[in-house]
């Protein structure tokens, strides 16, 4: 078997397929009328609690303290390189992932804190580029409760505003991670059963100002 | 059932398939949930059929240049440390996956849920090569276990219910404690029995929903997690797609994210969407290839009328609104791909020459519901009846191949289906007793072989499923014979 031959093979029927067509026109990309910020921010907060994933919107002193509740009674922690450990409140045992933790080391975890890279509000979705702050995709995989810390003016109204939000970081090569809600299957007689594989709580937190920035 | 190729013609496994009351009562379950749910989340969307038109543009504006686009994935995947190869067909295909687990000397391996993959009958072949692969969706691993098959594009295990799968689960998951038949009893040990796979496994197989030329990004849409588990904790990762997934630009992914979901599961996004190019170095696996599978689909594409069928998403909404569906169930088709878009695209797969793949366009009411729910605006029923002409046209001039003739002449004319029906409903007095049509001459009459069949109804299709929903008993539920 030769793919070099299968794949000329594949070529030529496309375009003997293919002879004389026309390529359409793309009709514009249907926009949403525009909102206010405070808008944004409810739709935002209605559909992260319609996933049933915690919510709460603080003005930045009140982060550590919403960091504590979030984690309830998580005492391992793992956070990515980049993360602020000042918005770390004391008493956990926190692992940074510098030296890269081992997938063990990971499992052994109750929860992971990270940013985020941009939020849609229509959907309720976080998308991580997994730049400073983000960690690596495992990271915020395998322990079973994610707390991500949103700053405010990093929530877009729609999933375009997000795509383009990102555009730069998938053209550098970087992988992405969309998280809308916990882990979730339907698959038993379609009985929602949260927490499958993923981390099976999320808890999110959005810091109202400029106060909360990711090192570097 | 297994891959492409049915067993047996439609008519025949549809007739026993509805003489089982069990399957028939989730099945309507099912599609009556989630069909209802993803009408709220459509309504959600003011600018819903703008969407529609553009998702359809943007996958035939790709489709139109395929070629390039191909070239440029597999220069932009390359030019990100990854590695492309190209299938003809199945066994092509097969045989790409099984050597790359041989140069690792893997003997076991995960898998994310991948229609494709069921397509080319993937885990049977690596079997064969004493290489086990262990499906990871909660429904494929019911699936897996009982040694049965898919009977639904999105949720594969619908035609088994909680006490089937506890016993299941108690028998093959090992479990010290007795398992309960509580769904989150159920999944937790599933859970358990999985991480430890993810955790240690070395290589992953994947489908993929998309992939983006411009950046040989390929993207996996799911809910559990087990698909984020794949594509990032093992060494290797091999993803297999059918050359009709490819996109143009990154831009191109939003339209797509906004209608999958919530056609899909209703939901406005599905819980978890994995994206990557290439290979990431420190983040995920370090070896990475791309399978870029035909078995077939040049074929449709070289077809004007069936070309459309290349667009498809795989959300399953034309599965859940279905009537033929509803009552038949997945397994009767026979095929990985069930349903409205199974019966136009297996028989299409197999170039209209597999003689029981020629029998499923004759799988539809034409009630049009189909078209209404699809979020590419795939013209499911203009498809099937173009179909049924080509399969009678393998079977040599008959009545019923001019009859399909004219109608093929009429929506040549650019007649918009809605008009047919309309005129078949017209048409159709004579034949409705009670209600229902219990014998068609022609068009029909392949499926009211084993099936009576309901009157095409007075209003639109959208007005006729919502007092058909409201109204127990009213509509085709009482054509049952
Ligand atoms: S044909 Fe349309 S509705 Fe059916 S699965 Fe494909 S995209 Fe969805």
């Amino acid at each position: 078997m030769s793919t070099a031959e299968a794949r000329l093979e594949v070529l030529t029927r496309i375009n003997r397929a293919k002879e004389g067509a026309q390529t359409p026109e793309r009709p514009p990309y249907p926009r949403a009328a525009a909102q206010t910020r405070e808008e944004v921010l409810h739709t935002f907060q209605d559909r992260i609690e319609d996933y049933r994933a915690g919510f709460v919107r603080v003005a930045p002193p009140g982060l550590l303290e919403a960091v504590r509740t979030a984690l309830g009674g998580a005492r391992r922690v793992v956070v990515p390189g980049g993360l602020d450990a000042v918005w770390l409140p004391d008493g956990l045992d926190v692992r940074r992932d510098e030296p890269f933790l081992t997938h063990a080391e990971l499992d052994g975890a109750d929860a992971v804190v990270t940013g985020c890279a941009v939020a849609v509000a229509t959907t309720g979705t976080i998308i991580l580029d997994h730049g400073p702050g983000q960690g690596r995709r495992v990271l915020t995989l395998v322990p079973d409760l994610h707390v991500c810390i949103i700053r405010a003016d990093q929530i877009v109204p729609d999933v375009l505003d997000g795509v383009q939000a990102v555009a730069a970081a998938v053209r550098a090569g970087r992988p992405l991670t969309w998280i809308s809600g916990g882990s979730a299957t339907s698959d038993i007689e379609l009985v929602r059963v949260e927490g499958v594989h993923g981390p099976r709580r999320l808890q999110v937190i959005v810091v109202d100002g400029p106060a909360w920035r990711g090192r570097g | 059932m297994s891959g492409l190729h049915p067993s047996r013609p439609f008519p025949e496994a549809a007739r026993e398939a509805v003489g089982n009351p069990q399957l028939r009562a989730n099945l309507r379950k099912v599609t009556n949930t989630i069909r209802e749910k993803r009408l709220r989340a459509v309504e959600e969307l003011p600018h819903w059929e703008e969407l529609r038109q553009l998702g359809a543009a943007t996958k035939d504006a790709s489709l139109a240049n395929l070629s390039d686009r191909l070239l440029e994935l597999e220069a932009s995947v390359v030019a990100r440390g990854g590695r492309v190869h190209w299938a003809r067909d199945a066994a092509e295909a097969r045989e790409l996956v099984a050597q790359i687990a041989q140069a690792h000397q893997v003997t076991e391996l995960i898998k994310v849920k991948s229609i494709t993959s069921d397509e080319i009958e993937l885990n049977a072949a690596l079997d064969a090569h004493g290489i086990h692969a262990i499906e990871t969706d909660l429904a494929e691993l019911i699936v897996q276990l009982s040694h049965d098959t898919p009977s639904h594009i999105l949720v594969p295990a619908i035609h088994r219910n909680r006490a089937e799968i506890q016993a299941l689960f108690n028998r093959e998951l090992g479990d010290p404690q007795h398992l309960s038949d509580e769904p989150a009893v159920l999944a937790g040990a599933a859970r358990r029995y999985l991480r430890q796979k993810f955790l240690t496994t070395k290589m992953a197989v994947s489908g993929a929903n998309f992939a983006v030329a411009e950046t040989g990004t390929v993207c996996v849409v799911e809910s559990e997690g087990n698909g984020r588990m794949c594509v990032t904790l093992p060494e290797v990762l091999v993803s297999i797609m059918g050359i009709e997934k490819v996109l143009q630009t990154w831009e191109d992914i939003s339209v797509f994210m906004e209608v999958l979901p919530r056609s899909s599961t209703a939901e406005r996004m599905n819980p978890y969407t994995s994206f990557w190019s290439g290979v990431t170095p420190g983040d995920g696996p370090q070896e990475f290839h791309l399978i870029l599978l035909d078995n077939g689909r040049t074929d449709v594409l070289a077809d004007e009328v069936g070309r459309q069928t290349l667009r498809c998403i795989r959300c399953s909404a034309c599965l859940n609104v279905c009537p033929v569906y509803e009552r038949a169930g997945g397994h009767a088709y026979g095929s990985v791909y069930p349903g409205p878009i199974g019966a136009i695209l297996t028989p299409q797969l197999l170039n209209m020459t597999d003689k029981n793949a020629n029998t499923l366009p004759g799988a539809s009411s034409l009630c049009g519901a189909c078209y209404d729910a699809c979020p590419v605006r795939i013209n499911i029923p203009q498809v099937l009846i173009y179909l049924r002409g080509e399969a009678n046209d393998q079977k040599g001039v008959t009545l019923e191949s001019l009859a399909m003739q004219g109608m093929r002449y009429a929506m040549s004319e650019g007649w918009r289906f809605e008009g047919a029906v309309k005129l078949a409903r017209l048409g159709q007095g004579p034949l409705v007793r009670n209600g229902q049509i219990t014998a068609l001459p022609g068009l029909l009459g392949g499926w009211t072989q084993s099936r009576d069949l309901s009157a095409f109804p007075p209003q639109s299709f959208r007005e006729w499923w919502r007092t058909r929903n409201a109204e127990p008993g009213a509509g085709s539920e009482g054509g049952q014979p």
